[in-house]
């Protein structure tokens, strides 16, 4: 079985994963959970909801915080495994899930932009208008058609973050965490021969 | 006077944004500000040592 429970949900991990470092994977799915509830409020209130009433003021507030708060946690989670060559011990998919799934919330976020329907949405648009068009992207993919962007950012982008950012987690889970240098030169060392102690 | 009010006071977000120009590099305050905030965590994530329960792991 590719992935038994214990392998699924471990109570334990190597001696290894006690550090601070190895905590902002963890944040970052967190901060996504909360960015995909808050934006299921702020799909099912409405926009004259969160525009005008105090409660939805606060749903859009904690909708833009928690997209602040996971690229912070995923930005730091980069920077570790980049310096962990985390991709040593094939665990080269992982990591290009992580770069894809990177690549696929920087493009919510920027049709979360263009959704705002305020003046900065105005500016951003028009601003990356010329940007896109120069791609030659603009010809299918306009940033000045709210109602493209609008479903782009609350349909296909958070279908493709969450698909990658799940299928991301599984290989974490069926490849486990990259052992650190002193361990292994290549990173063969995984889960199965690297040392498993109560790193609790 | 609201808890909301009093923190909104500290830093006023109403007026036009504040950038920093050094050469060719143009960023605004807020992001930078950001920027650093992110490398100090990195730092004190690597530095900080992490709590162990007693009689646990090495």
């Amino acid at each position: 079985m590719a992935f038994p429970p214990d392998r699924l949900l471990p109570d334990r991990q190597p001696a290894y994963m006690s550090s601070w470092i190895y905590v902002f994977g963890v944040l970052t799915v967190v901060s996504l959970a909360w960015v995909i509830i808050t934006g299921c409020v702020l799909a099912i209130m409405g926009p004259s909801w969160w525009h005008v009433s105090t409660a939805g003021h606060f749903v859009n507030s904690l909708h833009l915080w928690s997209v602040e708060a996971f690229f912070f946690f995923m930005v730091i989670h980069l920077w570790g495994k980049f310096f962990m060559a985390a991709w040593r011990g094939n665990r080269r998919l992982t990591w290009a899930t992580g770069v894809v799934s990177f690549l696929a919330s920087v493009g919510a976020a920027f049709t979360g932009y263009l959704s705002q329907q305020n003046f900065d949405s105005q500016w951003i648009s028009t601003q990356a208008k010329d940007g896109i068009n120069a791609t030659g992207a603009g010809a299918v993919w306009n940033v000045l058609n709210f109602g493209q962007m609008l479903m782009w950012h609350i349909v296909l982008l958070p279908i493709v973050v969450a698909l990658i950012v799940g299928l991301h987690v599984l290989l974490v889970r069926r490849r486990g965490i990259v052992p650190p240098f002193e361990l292994t030169s290549d990173g063969e060392g995984d889960r199965e021969t690297a040392p498993e102690r109560d790193s609790a | 006077m609201s808890l909301a009010v009093l923190l909104g006071a500290l830093i006023n977000l109403n007026g036009s944004g504040r950038y920093i120009h050094w050469g060719f590099i143009q960023i605004s305050v807020a992001n930078f500000i950001v920027i650093i905030l992110m490398v100090i965590v990195f730092v004190l994530a690597i530095l900080l040592p992490f709590p162990r329960r007693k009689g646990g792991g090495q």
